[in-house]
């Protein structure tokens, strides 16, 4: 396999084609992204028409960040974006629920549709967007000052909505994020004495709780440890009945396990590109770029 | 999984005692006392046979042969590298006996002067009726901690909402005078207090053809105070994490509704600590006070229209006279102020700390 260790800069190259085929016939691989796209069926609440990004641009100051990304995000899909560091990913993750703008220097290009409409559409509400688009952080960030149980309708709260049962939704929020039997029974002690990896879960349940259409969820395992891993995962595994997630990863078996559809990143020295997007079964099997195939091989990144 | 998993085995521990290896033993630790011993011994002797005099003198001469004896013993234990060590150490201990010492002087002064003249009409009468060299069961201090709470009370109702609003013009705004801010309220927090008791004076007083009143003191206060919130609530909210904020407005709220429900609670110990680092600025001024409540002898409630006492005026007063029961009095003053800030501080850390 030495040769293909050259590969790099050459598309050409005639060793890619035989890994390939190689790669194509490795059962572990497709088969894990098989069972995944399974999940791919509508959910039992009915769902807007998904989200869609179309030639969005995005930049820090002078700095050309991300250039021309086009996705789609069909309802009743987890999406992974997989891609080495700086090479965009979460920046165009930020795009989608008009976080981007919160740094300041920030600007963008291009458009994200809701349901149809553009969300930058001048005039638009910002803070229903991200009602609708809600996020889960890289570092677990439940509020302070608040116990798990205020944590959790804190969106409420903020965005000022009106619920009919609190209690109902908190349990629901909790059952659904795989919280609700590790916390039940303290749910008014502080949001910060749980685990790492038990925050991280107050945070999706959070999130949860405002009903969001889409959830975006930003390397949201790269602090914690395998088994809250795992349990994220089949959280976001059930989401998907009533959420759109976009998910975006370091780790590949992760994005494997979890997504329907893969798109990877990459930045070659200049702003962020989407190479390529595909069921993420065909990324990890039959990549049709190249450079896919050296990234989702471990070649480089 | 067909494999069974072990029992754990039941083992006894007993026979392991918790130890510290990393503390000093008693024989190094009795070296170390003798090294100090040897100093204490040998400084006097040095002080006697050199043109050193004094207690000053004495101290200082302490301090060196300590420090040598220090520095000889961490040589002979750990080598050349352990010196450098053995010198920062001890500056280091005697800078924070340096700082202890004003401040336990200070507690001790006061209470050792103020203590005698207090008696329960220090709390319950004014000096309206009694002559400043009357005896000590008659008249009391009554005006003077009814006037330095409506002070701080006022002058906090003026700076604290404005110097948290600065705050957060500064941290969370940003906005497009955001450097200019910070440059006055920096510059304003070198404002001296007489400077700020003159131009209340001048402006509200005489300008204004208003009275000197508890209201002039508490804004004369509070241009005092302002820049002390202001700046100390800017240090804690600039510690909350970002990730808090981005947190607030991705769950839809505004940035008005994040700031107030999680960046606030989030800093607020620190807030409380602004505002009684504020309060602990002008609970004792006395200055800007002469200029704008004049002071007096009666309790006097309404802060709009008439002179009004306060503690530090009031000590300043009576010391003024010279008269041995008056200047008991103003130690009692004193001794009544340090308290009263004391019992602010701890309400303010009880309601600060209350929901954890």
């Amino acid at each position: 396999m030495s040769d293909v260790m050259e590969f790099e800069g050459n598309k050409d190259n005639i060793s890619t084609k035989a890994y390939l085929e190689e790669a194509v016939s490795q059962p572990e691989i497709s088969s894990l992204a098989s069972v995944a796209s399974h999940h791919s069926a509508p959910g039992s609440q009915p769902l807007g028409t998904g989200l869609e990004a179309r030639g969005v641009h995005a930049w820090f100051g002078k700095h050309h960040a991300l250039a021309d990304v086009n996705l789609d995000f069909p309802a009743g899909t987890v999406t992974a974006l997989i891609g080495p560091s700086g090479c965009g990913k979460s920046t165009f993750l930020r795009t989608l629920n008009r976080m981007h703008e919160f740094i300041p220097g920030a600007a963008m290009a291009g458009e994200v549709l809701l349901d149809g409409k553009d969300i930058y559409e001048p005039g638009t509400d910002v803070t229903k967007i991200r009602l609708k688009v809600g996020m889960v952080f890289q570092k677990p960030n439940p509020f302070p000052s608040m116990t798990i149980a205020e944590n959790v309708l804190s969106g409420l709260k903020l965005a000022q909505l009106k619920t009919t049962n609190k209690d109902d939704l908190l349990e629901e929020c909790l059952h659904r994020a795989g919280l609700w039997n590790e916390v039940k029974d303290r749910l008014k002690a502080h949001g910060g004495s749980l685990s790492g990896g038990q925050q991280q879960r107050l945070c999706i349940a959070r999130a949860l709780a405002v009903k969001p259409e889409v959830l975006l969820m930003d390397e949201p395992c790269s602090a914690l440890d395998p088994g809250s891993t795992l349990k994220i995962e089949e959280t976001v595994r059930q989401l998907i009945e009533s959420v759109i997630v976009v998910i975006v990863t370091h780790n590949m078996q992760q994005a494997a396990r979890v997504s329907d559809y893969t798109g990877f990143f990459l930045s070659d020295g200049g702003p962020g590109q989407l190479i390529e997007t595909a069921p993420t079964s065909e990324i990890f099997s039959r990549p049709k770029d190249p450079r896919t195939e050296a990234y989702v091989t471990g070649r480089f990144g | 999984m067909s494999a069974q998993v072990p029992e754990l085995e039941v083992r006894d521990f007993s026979s392991v005692s918790p130890q510290k290896p990393w503390k000093l033993s008693p024989r190094e630790v009795a070296i170390n006392a003798s090294t100090i011993l040897i100093a204490l011994i040998l400084s006097p002797i040095i002080v006697q046979v050199t043109p050193l005099k004094g207690k000053l003198g004495l101290v200082l001469t302490f301090i060196l042969v300590a420090m040598v004896g220090n520095i000889v013993l961490s040589f002979l234990r750990q080598g050349v590298q352990a010196i450098g060590n053995s010198i920062a150490s001890t500056f280091i201990y005697l800078a924070a006996g340096l700082v202890l010492l004003p401040v336990a002087s200070i507690f001790f002064t006061v209470i050792m002067r103020g203590y005698h003249a207090v008696r329960i009409n220090t709390f319950t009468q004014d000096m309206s009726v009694t002559q400043s060299d009357g005896p000590y069961t008659e008249g009391g201090a009554l005006h003077a901690i009814l006037g330095t709470l409506m002070l701080v009370l006022i002058a906090s109702l003026i700076s604290v909402p404005i110097g948290i609003l600065t705050a957060l013009y500064l941290t969370e705004v940003k906005g497009r005078a955001e450097g200019t801010i910070r440059f006055l309220v920096q510059a304003m927090s070198g404002v001296p207090s007489i400077v700020a008791g003159l131009f209340i004076y001048s402006v509200l007083i005489v300008g204004a053809g208003g009275h000197y009143s508890g209201f002039a003191g508490a804004l004369s206060l509070s241009i005092l105070m302002l820049p002390t919130v202001a700046r100390t609530a800017e240090e804690v909210l600039k510690l909350i994490p970002r990730d808090l904020r981005e947190a607030g407005v991705a769950l839809g709220g505004t940035q008005w509704r994040t700031v107030v429900m999680v960046v606030v609670p989030a800093a607020r110990s620190g807030i409380v600590t602004a505002i009684i680092l504020g309060v602990a600025r002008v609970a004792g001024e006395t200055a800007p006070l002469l200029l704008t409540i004049l002071g007096s002898t009666t309790t006097h409630l309404n802060p709009t229209d008439a002179p009004i006492s306060a503690l530090p005026l009031y000590t300043f007063n009576l010391l003024r006279t010279g008269l041995n029961v008056a200047i008991d009095r103003a130690w009692t003053g004193a001794l009544v102020l340090m308290i009263l800030v004391l019992i602010l501080f701890v309400l303010a850390r009880l309601a600060s700390g209350r929901k954890k």
